[in-house]
């Protein structure tokens, strides 16, 4: 395929100041606030990285305390991911469950987050005991919370408790106030609320962009795969927008605690606020960055034109974009949704950071979009993305290719608060139960949810919202849905099982693993569930063809997922490390590392904290907060090898057609890759043969990769492997563990 | 716009000059006594010839600023608002012609508004200021 050339002249020219207006009611809104509790206290800038406290709310009790950071947590656990994990920990029970008050929602954003000067330093992680697999979610989210939470004091934030009415979390890190507010009027949708919140939180029009609102919708109320949107203000734009962190059901979480919004306002942000041991190392290295963007983006991925959804296209000619439930790897409608209309389509003229100094500046954002359905039919509205998992997720996967409604499906995720990716997931396995019979309209409630039927799936997202009809039950996820309609009697349970896209009741992100051995082990061999951001590896192994032998794919299984953990411990994004590239970097070893990028992390951590550490002590501070997560999976009763079972979809043909669509790809396998004979058989039996061979191929790699991690065959780590990471100082950890030894 | 332009039919790359343009800026300007901060730079070649180091006004670091402290003022000149930057730095990183400078003491980086301090003192009258039209706005 041809690289795609950028055409100023094509873009659309949209007026993109013009929206819809939701300030109407702000005086009124205001005055319903009723101060619930208040506290004081002396706001601090970091220190190399670190505050050294974190802020604890209990929003049942109106707790609020600070608790200090202290120096195991920092040398064991960096930040972001692992101070959540840390303080979930010893927040709940084996026994907790999301909806008990001792769950807790953690933000994060670890020691770099809040450097303005390299691309992609403004993530928060967050963290929670998930609605949807019972065990700790972790989530990374852009945006400016994070960031500004720091700003105003604090490493991280734990809230824990329920209230019985819905509040807001204020904190005033300019004034030193803390403040938790009955809000009784509040709207519930996030593009209002948080245009509201933030309007109403601004001291004037120049400290707009010194707050930040962490909220989620309606939809989030009556399921669980309900997200949190952290907001940005655009200036430009001169309107709020959204990051999200989106997978797991934190959103839900944060709905049964009654919280409607978190709000921070920070100090004016400048380069030198997290005050890093070696500033003129961070300016080199970030100035370095910043060239390669200028020089290398237009002709490697065209991140700043086009954002995630530049490999659409990329995915679609290797057929590996998830088509119609994860069926196929193609479709011929593809072009109507890939990357040569969104770069027409979203707005050219302007900066999408979704924090300052983000040359990469992938948050691309349609604007002027008019909503056809829904509460807010008729608005004009600004659409962030789509990202490519949206496009993929919403549109091919449900064979939705009218990129206005797949715009309009985007928003609504958004708005009413729930994962574009788990909704496009089990939008496509509701699809293809009806195409199957599992679904008919009479048990769909008069939903035609056949494929690319984009106004049957938005009504299904309208119920979600409502909390009505078969939009509920669908929001109850994939994993549920199949027990249900298996309970039912609704169709052949193997089936649904093979089809259903989940892994520990998560559900699959948007790329077609079955031609991809590494994908498959990166999905199902996580920690949280099947999430690409803990083992990105298919355009790797299959576009890049960097990983050709299986002990390749089996070290990739143990080093990526490392490494790509120490993203979230930091408040790094993962994009910028390798969406682009030095022009060199494939005459470097082991290019497929990025290892120029790589260094520029070891110094970005070590100017920072002040910590000199090498790239092999950068996996050992991720392995010490993976492996504690693993032992935390154990604990909550997963985390074994019975629970990375992949769906066979995931890893092979389930249907006739599937098989027969790609037949000659299939039966060659038969011949190279079995040393059988395919003549003479049928698609059945070739299918078995199949089936056999990949799930055996893919327990040989569950085999290899857990051996590699130091774990047992059951996937448990060994007391040698927690020893040589320190975690033998946890008692608690090693008692988990002995049990299952 | 107002532009800060060199003519190397004059200017020999600083050979018979103390590069007085480099350290007038740097003095009157920057208030530092190190050309090395001068908002132009005087490069002379080995092979004979040079190059000179200056913002020329064209607008890229205004595009990609995400804290809008870079605006042209009513003459066309690009200035940076101190109190808006977050030293992000990537208008240096953007500058195709590595007019944006920075000054390790300093956060704020900083590069050439055309004031003309350097014009007046060039030994050889190389340096000038023409009006010229602004460029259309790029998509960076």
């Amino acid at each position: 395929m041809s690289q795609l050339v950028f055409d100023p002249s094509k873009v659309m020219d949209i007026d993109y100041t013009q929206r819809t207006d939701y300030l109407d009611g702000l005086a009124a809104i205001k005055a319903a606030h009723k101060v619930l509790k208040e506290i004081t206290y002396t706001p601090s800038l970091p220190d190399k990285g670190y505050t050294n406290r974190t802020l604890y709310v209990n929003v049942g009790s109106l707790e609020i305390t600070e608790k200090p950071v202290t120096q195991q947590m920092k040398d064991v656990f960096i930040g972001g991911r692992g101070f959540g994990l840390y303080h979930l920990w010893n927040a709940v029970k084996p026994t907790t469950r999301w909806n008990d008050p001792e769950n807790e929602i953690i933000i994060s954003p670890g020691p770099v987050a809040g450097m303005t000067q390299y691309a992609g330093t403004g993530k928060s992680l967050v963290v929670s005991l998930s609605p949807q697999t019972d065990i700790p979610i972790d989530s990374n989210v852009g945006g400016f919370y994070g960031p500004l939470l720091k700003f105003s004091g604090f490493d991280g934030l734990e809230l824990q408790g329920k209230s019985d009415k819905d509040i807001i979390l204020f904190i005033d890190g300019v004034k030193g106030i803390i403040r938790i507010e009955e809000a009784p009027k509040d709207p519930v949708d996030s593009h209002v609320l948080a245009e509201v919140l933030t309007h109403m939180y601004a001291e004037n029009e120049k400290d707009l962009p010194n707050i930040s609102v962490v909220s989620t919708g309606a939809a989030a109320e009556h399921s669980l795969i309900g997200m949190l949107n952290f907001s940005f203000y655009d200036r430009r734009r001169k309107c709020v927008r959204f990051k999200q962190a989106g997978r797991g059901g934190i959103g839900t979480v944060f709905r049964d605690k009654r919280i409607r919004a978190l709000v921070v306002r920070g100090p004016k942000v400048a380069g030198d606020l997290n005050h890093p041991a070696d500033p003129e190392t961070i300016a080199k290295t970030g100035i370095k960055f910043h060239k390669e963007m200028r020089e290398n983006d237009g002709t490697q991925c065209m991140m700043r034109r086009n954002g995630t959804a530049h490999i659409v296209e990329i995915m679609d000619a290797y057929d590996l974009l998830p088509v119609h439930n994860f069926q196929y790897g193609s479709h011929p409608d593809v072009h109507k949704i890939d990357s040569s209309y969104w770069q027409q389509r979203c707005t050219q003229h302007t900066v999408d950071g979704c924090w300052y100094g983000c040359s990469m500046a992938c948050a691309k954002g349609a604007d002027g979009l008019v909503l056809k359905t829904g509460p807010y039919k008729g608005d004009m509205v600004t659409v962030d993305g789509p990202e490519y998992e949206n496009a993929a997720g919403l549109g091919s996967n449900c064979g939705v290719f009218d990129p206005d409604y797949l715009l309009e499906l985007n928003f609504y995720c958004d708005t009413y608060g729930i994962c574009t990716i788990t909704y496009g997931t089990l939008t496509a396995f509701v699809m293809e139960c009806y195409q199957r019979g599992i679904l008919n309209q009479e048990r769909t409630g008069g939903l035609e949810m056949t494929w690319g039927n984009a106004e049957a799936d938005l009504e299904m997202m309208h119920q979600m919202a409502r909390g009505e009809g078969f939009g509920k039950i669908a929001g109850l996820g994939v994993k549920k849905m199949k027990e249900y309609f298996i309970k039912q009697g609704w169709g052949d349970p193997q089936l649904i099982n093979d089809i259903g896209m989940e892994n520990k009741g998560l559900e699959y992100s948007q790329y077609m693993s079955k031609e991809s051995l590494a994908q498959q082990g990166g999905y199902a061999l996580t920690n949280k569930g099947p999430q690409h951001d803990e083992a990105w590896l298919i355009f790797m192994d299959m576009v890049n063809k960097q990983l050709p032998t299986f002990e390749d794919k089996a070290e990739a299984l143990y080093y990526f997922p490392l490494f790509r953990t120490w993203f979230g411990l930091n408040g790094f994004c993962k994009l910028p490390w390798n969406d682009v590239v030095p022009a060199d970097n494939s005459s470097q070893p082991e290019a497929h590392k990025v290892p120029e990028h790589v260094q520029n992390y070891v110094d970005l951590f070590s100017a920072t904290t002040g910590i000199k550490i090498s790239k092999e002590d950068l996996i050992i501070q991720s392995a010490k907060v993976y492996n504690f997560q693993r032992v935390f999976n154990i604990r909550m009763g997963k985390g074994l090898r019975l629970h990375d079972a992949a769906p066979y979809r995931s890893l092979g043909p389930v249907t006739k057609e599937e098989y027969e669509s790609r037949a000659e790809r299939y039966d060659q396998q038969i011949i190279t890759e079995m040393d059988l004979d395919p003549a003479g058989k049928t698609t059945e039996e070739k299918m078995a043969m199949h089936r056999q061979w990949r799930t055996e191929r893919f327990s040989k790699l569950m085999d290899s990769v857990y051996t590699r991690r130091g774990w047992t065959l059951d996937g448990v780590p060994t007391l040698a492997r927690l020893k040589e990471l320190g975690l033998d100082a946890f008692p608690e950890v090693v008692e988990v563990v002995k049990q299952h030894l | 716009m107002k532009q800060l332009v060199i003519d190397f039919q004059k200017c020999d790359a600083g050979r018979n000059c103390n590069h007085e343009c480099e350290m007038e800026c740097a003095i009157k300007v920057f208030k530092v006594d190190d050309p090395a901060q001068a908002a132009l730079q005087i490069k002379a070649y080995e092979e004979g010839g040079g190059k000179a180091i200056l913002c020329d006004q064209c607008g890229d670091c205004v595009v990609v600023c995400p804290s809008e402290a870079l605006k042209r003022n009513k003459l066309g000149v690009v200035m940076i608002d101190k109190q808006l930057c977050v030293g992000c730095y990537m208008c240096i990183g953007f500058c195709e012609k590595d007019a944006f400078m920075r000054n390790p003491d300093w956060i704020v980086p900083h590069k050439c508004t055309s004031c003309g301090i350097c014009v007046k003192v060039c030994p050889h009258g190389a340096l000038s200021i023409v009006d010229v039209p602004e460029p259309a706005v790029r998509i960076i």
